[in-house]
Protein backbone atom coordinates (compact mmCIF):
# COMPACT_ATOMS: atom_id res chain seq x y z
CA UNK A 1 0.00 0.00 0.00
CA UNK A 2 3.01 2.61 0.88
CA UNK A 3 4.19 1.79 -2.61
CA UNK A 4 1.23 3.18 -4.26
CA UNK A 5 0.73 6.20 -1.60
CA UNK A 6 4.82 6.99 -2.62
CA UNK A 7 3.72 6.74 -6.63
CA UNK A 8 1.05 9.48 -6.38
CA UNK A 9 3.12 11.71 -4.21
CA UNK A 10 5.98 11.72 -6.49
CA UNK A 11 3.51 12.21 -9.28
CA UNK A 12 1.99 14.67 -7.78
CA UNK A 13 5.25 16.81 -6.71
CA UNK A 14 6.04 17.28 -10.44
CA UNK A 15 3.28 19.98 -10.87
CA UNK A 16 4.54 21.45 -7.69
CA UNK A 17 8.12 21.98 -9.05
CA UNK A 18 8.03 22.49 -12.80
CA UNK A 19 4.45 25.14 -12.97
CA UNK A 20 0.88 23.68 -13.38
CA UNK A 21 0.36 24.57 -16.87
CA UNK A 22 -1.44 22.07 -18.84
CA UNK A 23 0.16 22.55 -22.16
CA UNK A 24 3.49 21.93 -20.21
CA UNK A 25 2.39 19.27 -18.16
CA UNK A 26 0.51 16.65 -20.59
CA UNK A 27 3.83 16.17 -22.98
CA UNK A 28 5.64 15.34 -18.93
CA UNK A 29 2.73 13.03 -18.22
CA UNK A 30 3.95 9.99 -19.64
CA UNK A 31 7.77 10.10 -18.40
CA UNK A 32 6.58 11.23 -14.90
CA UNK A 33 4.85 8.67 -14.23
CA UNK A 34 7.00 6.04 -15.88
CA UNK A 35 9.57 7.71 -13.51
CA UNK A 36 7.49 7.63 -10.39
CA UNK A 37 6.17 3.36 -11.08
CA UNK A 38 10.54 2.83 -11.41
CA UNK A 39 11.15 4.46 -8.22
CA UNK A 40 8.01 2.79 -5.98
CA UNK A 41 9.02 -0.37 -7.77
CA UNK A 42 12.44 -0.29 -6.97
CA UNK A 43 11.43 1.10 -2.86
CA UNK A 44 9.47 -2.02 -2.18
CA UNK A 45 12.12 -4.76 -3.78
CA UNK A 46 13.86 -4.85 -0.41
CA UNK A 47 11.36 -6.44 1.43
CA UNK A 48 11.29 -9.56 -1.80
CA UNK A 49 13.31 -11.78 0.15
CA UNK A 50 14.01 -9.77 3.48
CA UNK A 51 11.36 -10.90 5.55
CA UNK A 52 12.14 -14.91 4.67
CA UNK A 53 15.49 -14.33 4.74
CA UNK A 54 15.41 -13.17 8.33
CA UNK A 55 13.02 -15.67 9.85
CA UNK A 56 14.56 -18.75 7.70
CA UNK A 57 12.11 -19.63 5.35
CA UNK A 58 14.08 -18.81 2.89
CA UNK A 59 16.18 -22.04 3.15
CA UNK A 60 13.26 -23.72 3.31
CA UNK A 61 12.06 -22.72 -0.24
CA UNK A 62 15.73 -23.59 -1.34
CA UNK A 63 15.43 -26.84 -0.52
CA UNK A 64 12.30 -26.91 -1.42
CA UNK A 65 11.39 -30.09 -4.26
CA UNK A 66 9.69 -27.69 -6.32
CA UNK A 67 12.96 -25.71 -8.86
CA UNK A 68 13.77 -22.47 -7.07
CA UNK A 69 13.04 -20.35 -10.03
CA UNK A 70 9.39 -21.04 -10.43
CA UNK A 71 9.29 -20.18 -6.48
CA UNK A 72 11.21 -16.99 -7.35
CA UNK A 73 8.73 -16.53 -10.10
CA UNK A 74 5.66 -16.48 -7.06
CA UNK A 75 7.40 -13.89 -5.43
CA UNK A 76 7.89 -11.80 -8.20
CA UNK A 77 3.89 -12.16 -9.52
CA UNK A 78 3.43 -11.53 -5.73
CA UNK A 79 5.92 -8.37 -5.73
CA UNK A 80 4.42 -7.38 -8.77
CA UNK A 81 0.32 -7.91 -7.42
CA UNK A 82 0.76 -5.47 -4.41
CA UNK A 83 2.93 -3.23 -5.76
CA UNK A 84 2.57 -3.09 -9.79
CA UNK A 85 -1.02 -3.58 -10.30
CA UNK A 86 -1.86 -1.01 -8.09
CA UNK A 87 -0.01 1.52 -9.95
CA UNK A 88 -1.87 0.38 -12.58
CA UNK A 89 -4.94 0.79 -11.32
CA UNK A 90 -4.55 4.35 -10.34
CA UNK A 91 -2.38 5.71 -13.19
CA UNK A 92 -5.80 6.55 -15.17
CA UNK A 93 -6.46 8.82 -12.51
CA UNK A 94 -3.65 10.40 -12.11
CA UNK A 95 -3.15 10.44 -15.98
CA UNK A 96 -6.41 13.06 -15.79
CA UNK A 97 -4.24 15.34 -13.22
CA UNK A 98 -2.15 15.63 -16.35
CA UNK A 99 -4.59 16.22 -18.80
CA UNK A 100 -4.19 13.45 -20.50
CA UNK A 101 -7.71 11.39 -21.82
CA UNK A 102 -8.80 9.18 -24.73
CA UNK A 103 -6.35 7.04 -26.45
CA UNK A 104 -2.77 8.59 -24.88
CA UNK A 105 -4.33 7.75 -21.17
CA UNK A 106 -5.49 4.02 -22.32
CA UNK A 107 -2.02 3.21 -23.85
CA UNK A 108 -0.69 4.55 -20.95
CA UNK A 109 -2.33 2.43 -18.31
CA UNK A 110 -1.73 -0.47 -21.31
CA UNK A 111 2.52 0.40 -21.03
CA UNK A 112 2.30 0.22 -17.28
CA UNK A 113 0.58 -2.85 -16.97
CA UNK A 114 2.92 -4.81 -19.80
CA UNK A 115 6.23 -2.99 -18.20
CA UNK A 116 5.41 -3.43 -14.20
CA UNK A 117 5.54 -7.02 -14.43
CA UNK A 118 9.23 -6.55 -16.45
CA UNK A 119 10.79 -4.18 -13.20
CA UNK A 120 9.62 -6.80 -10.30
CA UNK A 121 11.22 -9.54 -12.73
CA UNK A 122 14.31 -7.58 -13.21
CA UNK A 123 14.09 -6.16 -9.69
CA UNK A 124 14.09 -9.25 -8.47
CA UNK A 125 17.76 -10.27 -9.16
CA UNK A 126 19.02 -7.00 -7.49
CA UNK A 127 16.82 -7.71 -4.18
CA UNK A 128 18.44 -11.39 -4.28
CA UNK A 129 22.24 -9.98 -5.34
CA UNK A 130 21.68 -7.18 -2.30
CA UNK A 131 20.32 -10.19 0.45
CA UNK A 132 21.71 -9.35 4.06
CA UNK A 133 23.90 -6.30 2.66
CA UNK A 134 24.96 -3.07 4.70
CA UNK A 135 22.99 -0.43 2.63
CA UNK A 136 21.42 -2.48 0.82
CA UNK A 137 18.42 0.12 0.30
CA UNK A 138 21.08 2.41 -1.87
CA UNK A 139 22.82 -0.53 -3.59
CA UNK A 140 19.81 -2.09 -5.14
CA UNK A 141 18.72 1.25 -6.43
CA UNK A 142 22.36 1.48 -8.04
CA UNK A 143 22.28 -1.85 -9.93
CA UNK A 144 18.76 -1.94 -11.00
CA UNK A 145 17.86 1.47 -12.29
CA UNK A 146 20.31 1.27 -14.98
CA UNK A 147 18.72 -2.02 -16.25
CA UNK A 148 15.52 -0.65 -16.08
CA UNK A 149 16.02 1.89 -18.81
CA UNK A 150 14.36 -0.25 -22.10
CA UNK A 151 11.23 -0.53 -20.05
CA UNK A 152 10.66 3.18 -19.60
CA UNK A 153 11.99 4.30 -23.13
CA UNK A 154 9.27 2.52 -24.85
CA UNK A 155 6.76 2.87 -22.00
CA UNK A 156 7.12 5.96 -21.90
CA UNK A 157 7.41 6.27 -25.83
CA UNK A 158 4.45 4.49 -26.70
CA UNK A 159 2.45 7.36 -24.59
CA UNK A 160 4.36 9.80 -26.74
CA UNK A 161 3.74 7.89 -30.13
CA UNK A 162 0.37 7.61 -30.01
CA UNK A 163 0.24 11.58 -29.04
CA UNK A 164 2.20 12.36 -32.24
CA UNK A 165 -0.15 9.84 -34.06
CA UNK A 166 2.64 6.91 -34.89
CA UNK A 167 0.45 4.39 -32.98
CA UNK A 168 1.83 2.50 -29.76
CA UNK A 169 1.45 -0.80 -31.11
CA UNK A 170 5.74 -1.17 -31.98
CA UNK A 171 6.33 0.26 -28.73
CA UNK A 172 4.29 -2.31 -26.83
CA UNK A 173 5.06 -5.42 -28.90
CA UNK A 174 8.50 -4.49 -27.65
CA UNK A 175 7.88 -4.00 -24.13
CA UNK A 176 6.13 -7.11 -23.97
CA UNK A 177 8.62 -9.17 -25.49
CA UNK A 178 11.05 -7.64 -22.64
CA UNK A 179 8.01 -9.20 -20.53
CA UNK A 180 8.74 -12.67 -21.85
CA UNK A 181 12.43 -12.30 -22.09
CA UNK A 182 12.57 -11.06 -18.45
CA UNK A 183 9.99 -13.44 -16.72
CA UNK A 184 12.39 -16.05 -18.39
CA UNK A 185 15.74 -14.92 -17.50
CA UNK A 186 14.89 -13.19 -14.08
CA UNK A 187 13.77 -16.17 -11.74
CA UNK A 188 16.59 -18.05 -13.26
CA UNK A 189 19.42 -14.86 -12.83
CA UNK A 190 17.39 -13.91 -9.22
CA UNK A 191 17.37 -17.88 -8.11
CA UNK A 192 21.35 -18.63 -8.73
CA UNK A 193 21.82 -14.88 -7.14
CA UNK A 194 19.70 -16.15 -3.73
CA UNK A 195 21.35 -19.33 -3.77
CA UNK A 196 24.77 -17.38 -3.40
CA UNK A 197 23.42 -14.60 -1.28
CA UNK A 198 22.75 -17.51 1.11
CA UNK A 199 25.23 -20.53 0.78
CA UNK B 1 46.02 -35.06 -24.05
CA UNK B 2 46.44 -35.19 -20.35
CA UNK B 3 49.88 -33.21 -21.02
CA UNK B 4 47.91 -30.54 -22.83
CA UNK B 5 45.26 -30.18 -20.23
CA UNK B 6 47.57 -29.28 -17.59
CA UNK B 7 49.30 -27.02 -19.50
CA UNK B 8 45.72 -25.17 -20.05
CA UNK B 9 45.14 -25.04 -16.13
CA UNK B 10 48.81 -24.37 -14.87
CA UNK B 11 48.07 -21.05 -14.93
CA UNK B 12 44.93 -20.67 -13.60
CA UNK B 13 45.88 -21.09 -10.04
CA UNK B 14 46.68 -17.69 -8.34
CA UNK B 15 50.07 -19.12 -7.35
CA UNK B 16 51.53 -19.76 -10.53
CA UNK B 17 49.62 -16.60 -12.42
CA UNK B 18 51.35 -14.18 -10.17
CA UNK B 19 54.80 -14.78 -11.30
CA UNK B 20 53.84 -14.56 -15.03
CA UNK B 21 52.05 -11.69 -14.69
CA UNK B 22 54.62 -10.30 -12.63
CA UNK B 23 57.42 -10.72 -15.59
CA UNK B 24 54.06 -9.77 -18.24
CA UNK B 25 53.91 -6.45 -16.68
CA UNK B 26 56.89 -4.35 -17.74
CA UNK B 27 56.86 -5.71 -21.45
CA UNK B 28 52.85 -4.24 -21.67
CA UNK B 29 53.52 -1.05 -19.77
CA UNK B 30 56.85 -0.18 -21.76
CA UNK B 31 54.52 -1.21 -25.40
CA UNK B 32 52.22 1.02 -24.36
CA UNK B 33 54.06 4.25 -23.51
CA UNK B 34 56.25 3.31 -26.42
CA UNK B 35 52.38 3.24 -28.68
CA UNK B 36 51.30 5.97 -26.97
CA UNK B 37 54.64 8.30 -27.64
CA UNK B 38 53.70 7.20 -31.61
CA UNK B 39 50.20 7.63 -31.52
CA UNK B 40 50.35 11.01 -29.76
CA UNK B 41 53.05 12.00 -32.24
CA UNK B 42 50.87 11.10 -35.49
CA UNK B 43 47.89 12.56 -33.63
CA UNK B 44 49.35 15.67 -33.28
CA UNK B 45 51.66 16.51 -35.84
CA UNK B 46 51.47 13.75 -38.18
CA UNK B 47 47.54 13.70 -38.83
CA UNK B 48 46.13 16.83 -41.29
CA UNK B 49 43.49 19.01 -39.34
CA UNK B 50 39.90 17.88 -40.72
CA UNK B 51 38.19 20.37 -43.60
CA UNK B 52 34.89 20.45 -41.82
CA UNK B 53 35.92 19.98 -38.10
CA UNK B 54 39.45 21.69 -37.94
CA UNK B 55 41.91 20.74 -35.24
CA UNK B 56 39.24 19.89 -32.74
CA UNK B 57 38.61 16.30 -34.45
CA UNK B 58 42.18 15.43 -33.16
CA UNK B 59 40.05 14.14 -29.78
CA UNK B 60 39.08 10.96 -31.59
CA UNK B 61 42.62 9.63 -31.04
CA UNK B 62 41.70 9.12 -27.56
CA UNK B 63 38.25 9.15 -27.81
CA UNK B 64 37.72 6.47 -29.99
CA UNK B 65 39.70 3.91 -28.51
CA UNK B 66 38.59 4.82 -25.45
CA UNK B 67 34.87 4.11 -26.45
CA UNK B 68 35.76 0.63 -27.78
CA UNK B 69 38.06 -0.06 -24.59
CA UNK B 70 34.77 0.66 -22.31
CA UNK B 71 32.53 -1.92 -24.45
CA UNK B 72 35.37 -4.42 -24.88
CA UNK B 73 36.49 -4.72 -21.70
CA UNK B 74 32.88 -4.83 -19.95
CA UNK B 75 32.34 -8.06 -22.43
CA UNK B 76 35.40 -9.40 -21.16
CA UNK B 77 34.64 -8.54 -17.70
CA UNK B 78 31.14 -10.54 -18.32
CA UNK B 79 33.76 -13.13 -19.62
CA UNK B 80 35.74 -13.97 -17.04
CA UNK B 81 32.67 -13.27 -14.26
CA UNK B 82 31.20 -16.10 -16.43
CA UNK B 83 33.89 -18.43 -16.17
CA UNK B 84 34.16 -18.41 -12.80
CA UNK B 85 30.32 -18.28 -12.03
CA UNK B 86 30.64 -21.84 -14.32
CA UNK B 87 34.08 -23.18 -13.74
CA UNK B 88 34.36 -21.82 -10.22
CA UNK B 89 37.74 -20.84 -10.53
CA UNK B 90 39.25 -18.29 -8.38
CA UNK B 91 41.27 -15.86 -10.26
CA UNK B 92 38.32 -15.13 -12.73
CA UNK B 93 36.80 -13.62 -10.42
CA UNK B 94 39.96 -11.80 -9.24
CA UNK B 95 40.32 -10.63 -13.15
CA UNK B 96 36.74 -9.53 -13.38
CA UNK B 97 37.21 -7.55 -10.10
CA UNK B 98 40.60 -6.01 -11.30
CA UNK B 99 39.27 -4.94 -14.89
CA UNK B 100 35.89 -3.16 -13.60
CA UNK B 101 38.39 0.39 -12.68
CA UNK B 102 40.24 0.06 -15.91
CA UNK B 103 36.71 -0.37 -17.76
CA UNK B 104 34.95 2.65 -15.69
CA UNK B 105 37.86 4.49 -16.36
CA UNK B 106 37.79 4.49 -19.91
CA UNK B 107 34.20 5.10 -20.07
CA UNK B 108 34.72 8.14 -18.34
CA UNK B 109 37.34 9.32 -20.72
CA UNK B 110 35.22 8.91 -23.31
CA UNK B 111 32.19 10.71 -21.95
CA UNK B 112 34.77 13.37 -20.88
CA UNK B 113 36.52 13.77 -23.90
CA UNK B 114 33.12 13.19 -26.25
CA UNK B 115 31.95 16.27 -24.44
CA UNK B 116 34.71 18.44 -24.95
CA UNK B 117 34.57 17.44 -28.67
CA UNK B 118 30.88 18.04 -28.74
CA UNK B 119 31.15 21.92 -27.54
CA UNK B 120 33.27 23.02 -30.71
CA UNK B 121 31.78 20.46 -33.07
CA UNK B 122 27.44 20.21 -31.83
CA UNK B 123 27.57 23.60 -29.75
CA UNK B 124 26.92 21.69 -26.88
CA UNK B 125 28.76 19.75 -24.12
CA UNK B 126 25.78 17.17 -23.94
CA UNK B 127 22.97 15.70 -25.91
CA UNK B 128 20.75 12.89 -24.98
CA UNK B 129 21.81 11.30 -28.09
CA UNK B 130 21.72 7.24 -28.38
CA UNK B 131 25.51 7.20 -27.96
CA UNK B 132 26.11 9.29 -25.38
CA UNK B 133 23.24 7.99 -23.16
CA UNK B 134 24.30 3.95 -23.16
CA UNK B 135 27.64 4.93 -22.89
CA UNK B 136 26.56 7.04 -19.32
CA UNK B 137 24.14 3.78 -18.25
CA UNK B 138 27.47 1.72 -19.58
CA UNK B 139 29.37 4.15 -16.93
CA UNK B 140 26.75 3.31 -14.27
CA UNK B 141 26.63 -0.74 -14.54
CA UNK B 142 30.14 -0.59 -14.02
CA UNK B 143 29.96 1.72 -10.67
CA UNK B 144 27.20 -0.80 -10.15
CA UNK B 145 29.82 -3.73 -9.87
CA UNK B 146 32.17 -2.11 -8.37
CA UNK B 147 29.39 -0.88 -5.47
CA UNK B 148 28.47 -4.61 -5.13
CA UNK B 149 31.53 -6.21 -5.36
CA UNK B 150 32.72 -3.86 -2.21
CA UNK B 151 29.91 -4.08 -0.36
CA UNK B 152 29.90 -7.69 0.32
CA UNK B 153 32.91 -8.90 2.75
CA UNK B 154 33.42 -12.42 1.61
CA UNK B 155 35.44 -12.20 -1.52
CA UNK B 156 34.06 -15.61 -2.84
CA UNK B 157 30.20 -14.19 -2.36
CA UNK B 158 31.40 -11.05 -4.06
CA UNK B 159 32.54 -12.93 -7.23
CA UNK B 160 29.56 -14.69 -7.38
CA UNK B 161 26.83 -11.55 -6.88
CA UNK B 162 29.21 -9.74 -9.09
CA UNK B 163 29.47 -12.22 -11.87
CA UNK B 164 25.28 -12.61 -11.78
CA UNK B 165 24.94 -8.69 -11.99
CA UNK B 166 28.02 -9.02 -15.09
CA UNK B 167 25.58 -11.47 -17.06
CA UNK B 168 22.39 -9.90 -16.55
CA UNK B 169 24.20 -6.54 -17.39
CA UNK B 170 25.66 -8.20 -20.30
CA UNK B 171 22.32 -9.45 -21.42
CA UNK B 172 20.85 -5.79 -21.18
CA UNK B 173 23.76 -3.91 -22.69
CA UNK B 174 22.56 -4.77 -26.40
CA UNK B 175 18.80 -4.37 -25.25
CA UNK B 176 19.93 -0.77 -23.68
CA UNK B 177 21.94 -0.01 -26.20
CA UNK B 178 19.04 -0.52 -29.36
CA UNK B 179 16.57 0.83 -27.34
CA UNK B 180 18.59 3.76 -26.60
CA UNK B 181 19.56 4.08 -30.61
CA UNK B 182 15.68 4.22 -31.25
CA UNK B 183 15.15 6.56 -28.77
CA UNK B 184 17.33 9.17 -30.42
CA UNK B 185 20.12 9.57 -32.85
CA UNK B 186 22.21 12.58 -33.43
CA UNK B 187 26.08 11.07 -32.74
CA UNK B 188 27.68 10.44 -36.75
CA UNK B 189 27.52 6.51 -37.68
CA UNK B 190 30.76 4.56 -37.10
CA UNK B 191 33.71 6.01 -39.06
CA UNK B 192 35.47 2.69 -38.91
CA UNK B 193 33.79 -0.56 -39.73
CA UNK B 194 34.84 -4.31 -41.08
CA UNK B 195 32.55 -4.15 -43.91
CA UNK B 196 32.98 -1.05 -45.57
CA UNK B 197 36.44 0.82 -46.14
CA UNK B 198 36.67 3.51 -43.58
CA UNK B 199 35.62 7.12 -44.01
CA UNK B 200 38.76 8.97 -42.98
CA UNK B 201 42.47 9.53 -44.39
CA UNK B 202 44.96 6.85 -44.20
CA UNK B 203 47.07 8.91 -41.66
CA UNK B 204 44.09 9.35 -38.98
CA UNK B 205 43.33 5.78 -39.14
CA UNK B 206 46.64 4.58 -38.46
CA UNK B 207 47.06 6.81 -35.84
CA UNK B 208 43.80 5.99 -34.28
CA UNK B 209 44.63 1.82 -34.58
CA UNK B 210 47.76 3.15 -32.60
CA UNK B 211 46.47 4.25 -29.98
CA UNK B 212 43.76 2.01 -29.68
CA UNK B 213 46.38 -0.80 -28.99
CA UNK B 214 48.47 1.54 -26.48
CA UNK B 215 45.30 1.85 -24.81
CA UNK B 216 45.13 -1.88 -25.15
CA UNK B 217 48.48 -2.34 -23.28
CA UNK B 218 48.07 -0.20 -20.76
CA UNK B 219 44.58 -1.71 -19.83
CA UNK B 220 46.42 -5.46 -19.94
CA UNK B 221 49.16 -3.46 -17.82
CA UNK B 222 46.86 -1.93 -15.14
CA UNK B 223 45.15 -5.00 -15.16
CA UNK B 224 47.64 -7.18 -14.64
CA UNK B 225 49.27 -5.20 -11.84
CA UNK B 226 46.13 -4.86 -9.88
CA UNK B 227 44.71 -8.40 -10.18
CA UNK B 228 48.31 -9.04 -8.69
CA UNK B 229 47.56 -7.42 -5.54
CA UNK B 230 44.20 -8.86 -5.12
CA UNK B 231 45.91 -12.00 -5.44
CA UNK B 232 48.07 -11.01 -2.87
CA UNK B 233 45.91 -9.55 -0.48
CA UNK B 234 42.98 -12.28 -1.12
CA UNK B 235 45.47 -15.18 -0.69
CA UNK B 236 47.65 -13.63 2.29
CA UNK B 237 47.52 -16.50 4.47
CA UNK B 238 48.64 -19.22 2.25
CA UNK B 239 52.07 -20.58 2.02
CA UNK B 240 52.81 -19.30 -1.82
CA UNK B 241 52.66 -15.73 -0.71
CA UNK B 242 54.56 -15.57 2.03
CA UNK B 243 57.43 -17.50 -0.42
CA UNK B 244 56.60 -14.67 -2.58
CA UNK B 245 56.71 -12.10 0.62
CA UNK B 246 59.99 -13.27 1.58
CA UNK B 247 61.77 -13.19 -1.91
CA UNK B 248 60.58 -9.93 -1.99
CA UNK B 249 62.16 -8.67 1.59
CA UNK B 250 65.75 -10.92 0.34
Amino acid sequence: MTTVVFFVIVVSLFPLGVGPEMDRLRPLAAGVLWVAALLASMLSLGRLFAADYADGSLEQLLIAPQPLSLLVLGKILAHWLVSGLPMVLIAPVLGIQYDLTGAPLLVMTLSLLIGTPVLSAIGAVGAALTLGLRGGGVLIALLVLPLYVPVIIFGAGAVEATQSGIGPEGHLSLLAAFLMLSLVVGPLAAATALRISVE
Amino acid sequence: MSQRLVNWFKYSSPATFYGLAGKLVPWFAASSVVLFAIGLYIGFFMAPTDFQQGEAYRIIFIHVPAAWMSMFLYLLMAGYAALGLIFNTRLSGMMAQAIAPTGALFTFIALWSGALWGRPTWGTYWVWDARLTSELILLFLYVGFIALQASIEDPRRADKAGAVLAIVGAINVPIIYFSVQWWNTLHQGASVSLTRAPSMASVMLAGMLIMVFACWFYSIAVVLVRVRAIMLERERSSAWVAEQLADAHA
